[in-house]
């Protein structure tokens, strides 16, 4: 045989199909309609669900009906109560991205696009139940009504600081509010989700975990990890995969997309798994409340790849139009989040666009006399921060000596 | 030798028995899962009980969902047990080899030694991280390593290393009862005896040494307390785990008098023992299995020459494993046995 029958070997790397100058071709998506894709039973095999991570559940179609299996009769009140949270998570973005401009806070992280996730599946857990999540859910503190004045007092660093200033803004801790303090390292959270839900196994309680990831943590081996070991114990854990196309500049092919979806890791693992439309409210309520059931009934974990965009940069360290279509999102097939769950709303007749702006004021204005009271305790900016003294403290739960000496020699 | 200054005294205790350290862990761990917030597992512990059976018997006692198997996963291990913990359970997990905690470094650098500090005590790992260590078996350069130095330099971290049943049973009831994560390191040389290096000498069981009447019931031994293992007058040998055993003997064997101290726990390490010995000796040698290069023995220099500058009448010597990997066949060359540690107490008495 000859050696010439052989070209010479090339590495493939994968490339988006958009690039600055160069509109994006979404067809990679291969979208489904609305209420084309089936729901399986609750207690589905999970290699039955490999369709499932191909096709796209969606709810609602482009006139804002809901159609298929997936529509459920959702309470309209639950409805204008995720359209509020996430309105209220796009003006606070919106609002503490200008504070950071401002030079008022060191760094922020927006949602803007990916507010329908954390939102709708807040409402479709107890508040009981843990998420584990990623800097960009802060959907979930809105759904759950945490304190504006609290978290602002996080992102300012300031003396109010329920994190004493020790993390950077959005790395937010809510207990109470079931929210899993941020890592700021990526994936780590997921497999301790999946711990969490096994405590309230051995426990007997009937508490599940909501784990969270981006498209390009999945890389990391917590993530395979979390699903071997959600799958050995059957863990009730509702495993989120945000696949919001980009980790910063990086496209969601280098993560390992383009050949597979990330939903289909799961069956892989013995999961059952769903591939969804992440910016259609109803879709996303429906199925985490698919993955609820199971997890609380003792039928394992789910994984969901949220299909969705992220609109804006990856942080206000960084600048999309450097490597994607500055207009991109304004092409992106599945649309705005919120202007789709307004038009639905509006069909079924309880919200209207004048109720849309008088909700949306409303928010400013709460948002606003949260920030001007939060700054009023101090921000980054203004040395109102947190002593170096409680530097020391925590690290153990009681100072060491070790600790102690070096308290004194900073002079605190 | 072994009068252990601990204020816990085995003797006073109602019941003992003879243990080897082995059976002074499970002991340790069958009295934790008394509590219905403890679970064990790791990698074989659950039915057959642990490579070196440390857990045996306990998930028959206990049942699956309180002793199970894990898959090989040290970043899982690891990371379901910082859930487990800021759940509210105390996981005691074992690393079947502490050669093999690399994959789990930044699950416990990063979020276990940490979660307290980041989320101001809104959640914390109450976790205990068993690993046997060491060499002396033939484990080739993966099953004999010495990671302390890892972990100590890891700021939540407690790092303890028993070198005897009594305190390897009260050390991992003390860590497990403990709200700060502990990195508890088993030299496994010393599992089933004491060993002091003449490794061409019949092996001795622990049914002959003093610290294997271990109490049957509760105790614990304080975390941040080191022992004088053997009291003395000419030189401060600082060690841990397997090494007191050789600093003790090479002691006996070069006829310094040598004053030799268990650290038990490294790192919050027990300062004020150490200054005290050192300043009454006023010499200082330090012996440690792990390499020598930024080794825990480095740190132990450091805060000696800062507290103790002035009492000293010689340079501080070191003992440690080379800068190497730990070889199979070379295992002897390796390990810092009686005649280096002999040597090295002989010098700092001749300046």
């Amino acid at each position: 045989m000859s050696m010439n029958e052989y070209a010479p070997l090339r590495l493939h790397v994968p490339e988006p199909t958009g690039r600055p100058g160069c509109r994006t071709d979404f067809s990679y998506l291969h979208l489904s309609d609305a209420g084309q894709v089936r729901k399986p039973a609750l207690d589905v095999e999970a290699a039955d669900t490999a369709d499932l991570c191909t096709g796209l559940i969606r709810v609602l179609d482009g006139q804002g009906q809901a159609l298929g299996p997936w529509a459920e009769d959702i309470d309209p009140q639950l409805l204008r109560q995720g359209m509020r949270a996430m309105l209220k998570t796009r003006i606070f973005d919106s609002r503490m991205v200008t504070a950071q401009r401002q030079k008022k806070m060191s760094f922020y992280m927006q949602s803007l696009g990916e507010e329908a996730i954390g939102s709708a599946q807040a409402l479709a857990l107890n508040r009981s139940d843990m998420c584990f999540p990623t800097y960009r859910q802060q959907s979930i503190l809105m759904a759950r009504d945490v304190s504006l004045v609290e978290m602002i007092c996080q992102l300012l660093s300031n003396e109010r600081d329920p994190l004493k200033g020790r993390q950077l803004p959005i790395m937010y801790s809510v207990r109470e509010a079931g929210f899993f303090t941020i890592s700021g390292n990526l994936a780590t959270q997921f497999v301790q989700a999946v711990g969490w839900a096994m405590a309230s196994a051995i426990k007997g309680d009937t508490k599940i975990a909501s784990a969270w990831i981006g498209d390009g943590a999945t890389a990391e081996s917590d993530f395979h990890n979390a699903l071997t070991f959600a799958h050995v114990y059957r863990a009730p854990v509702i495993l989120n995969v945000v696949n919001n196309q980009w980790a910063i500049s990086t496209f969601q092919a280098i993560a390992g997309g383009e050949a597979s979806t990330f939903a289909g890791r799961g069956v892989g693992c013995g999961i059952a798994s769903l591939r969804v439309d992440g910016n259609d409210f109803l879709a996303v309520y429906a199925a985490s409340r698919w993955a609820a059931e199971r997890a609380r009934r003792g039928l394992g974990p789910s994984l969901i790849e949220w299909v969705t965009y992220r609109a804006g940069p990856h942080s206000t360290s960084d600048d999309p139009s450097k490597y994607r279509p500055a207009d991109d999102w304004s092409h992106f097939p599945l649309g705005d989040p919120i202007a789709r769950l307004k038009q639905h709303l509006i069909a079924i007749g309880h919200w209207s666009d004048d109720e849309h702006a008088a909700v949306s004021a409303e928010l400013e204005a709460e948002v606003l006399a949260a920030q001007k009271q939060a700054e009023q305790y101090g921000t980054l900016a203004n040395g109102h921060i947190p002593s170096a003294a409680s530097m020391f403290e925590d690290v153990y739960k009681d100072m060491p000596d070790h600790l102690r000496r070096q308290r004194q020699q900073l002079g605190v | 030798m072994n009068d252990q200054t601990t204020s816990l005294d085995p003797r006073t205790a109602a019941a003992t028995s003879s243990m080897t350290m082995i059976q002074a862990l499970r002991s340790a761990m069958d009295i934790m899962l008394g509590r219905d917030d403890v679970v064990i597992y790791g990698q074989d512990v659950g039915y057959f009980g642990g490579v070196f059976r440390c857990t045996e018997g306990l998930q028959n006692k206990y049942g699956k969902s309180r002793v199970f198997d894990a898959p090989i996963s040290e970043c899982g291990i690891v990371g379901t047990a910082v859930g487990m913990g800021a759940y509210g359970l105390r996981p005691v997990v074992e690393i079947q080899f502490a050669d093999y905690v690399y994959p789990a470094y930044d699950q416990i650098v990063s979020e276990m030694a940490r979660l307290r500090y980041r989320s101001a005590g809104e959640f914390i790992s109450p976790l205990t991280l068993r690993m046997p260590c060491g060499g002396g078996i033939y484990g080739g350069q993966t099953h004999s390593q010495s990671p302390e130095a890892t972990f100590t330099q890891v700021c939540g971290l407690r790092t303890v290393m028993p070198s005897n049943p009594y305190d390897a049973k009260g050390l991992l009831i003390a860590s497990i009862e403990c709200d700060d994560p502990v990195i508890f390191l088993e030299p496994k040389r010393l599992y089933n005896g004491p060993f002091d290096g003449h490794h061409d000498r019949p092996v001795t069981p622990w049914a002959k040494h003093p610290q294997s009447s271990v109490p049957d019931g509760y105790y614990r031994v304080p975390l941040d307390k080191a022992a004088i293992t053997r009291p003395g007058n000419e030189v401060t040998v600082l060690t841990y785990g397997t090494t007191v055993y050789v600093a003790q003997v090479a002691a006996e064997e070069s006829g310094v008098d040598a004053e030799v101290i268990d650290l038990r726990s490294l790192w919050p390490l027990d300062l004020d023992t150490i200054v005290a010995s050192v300043q009454k000796t006023g010499r200082c040698v330090v012996v440690h299995e792990a390499t020598r290069t930024c080794g825990f023995g480095a740190e132990l220099i450091a805060l000696v020459q800062e507290h103790c500058f002035h009492h000293l009448e010689a340079p501080i010597e070191r003992v440690t494993g080379w800068d190497t990997p730990y070889p199979h066949a070379q295992e002897w060359a390796y390990f810092p046995g009686p005649s280096r540690v002999g040597a090295a107490l002989k010098k700092v008495m001749e300046v």
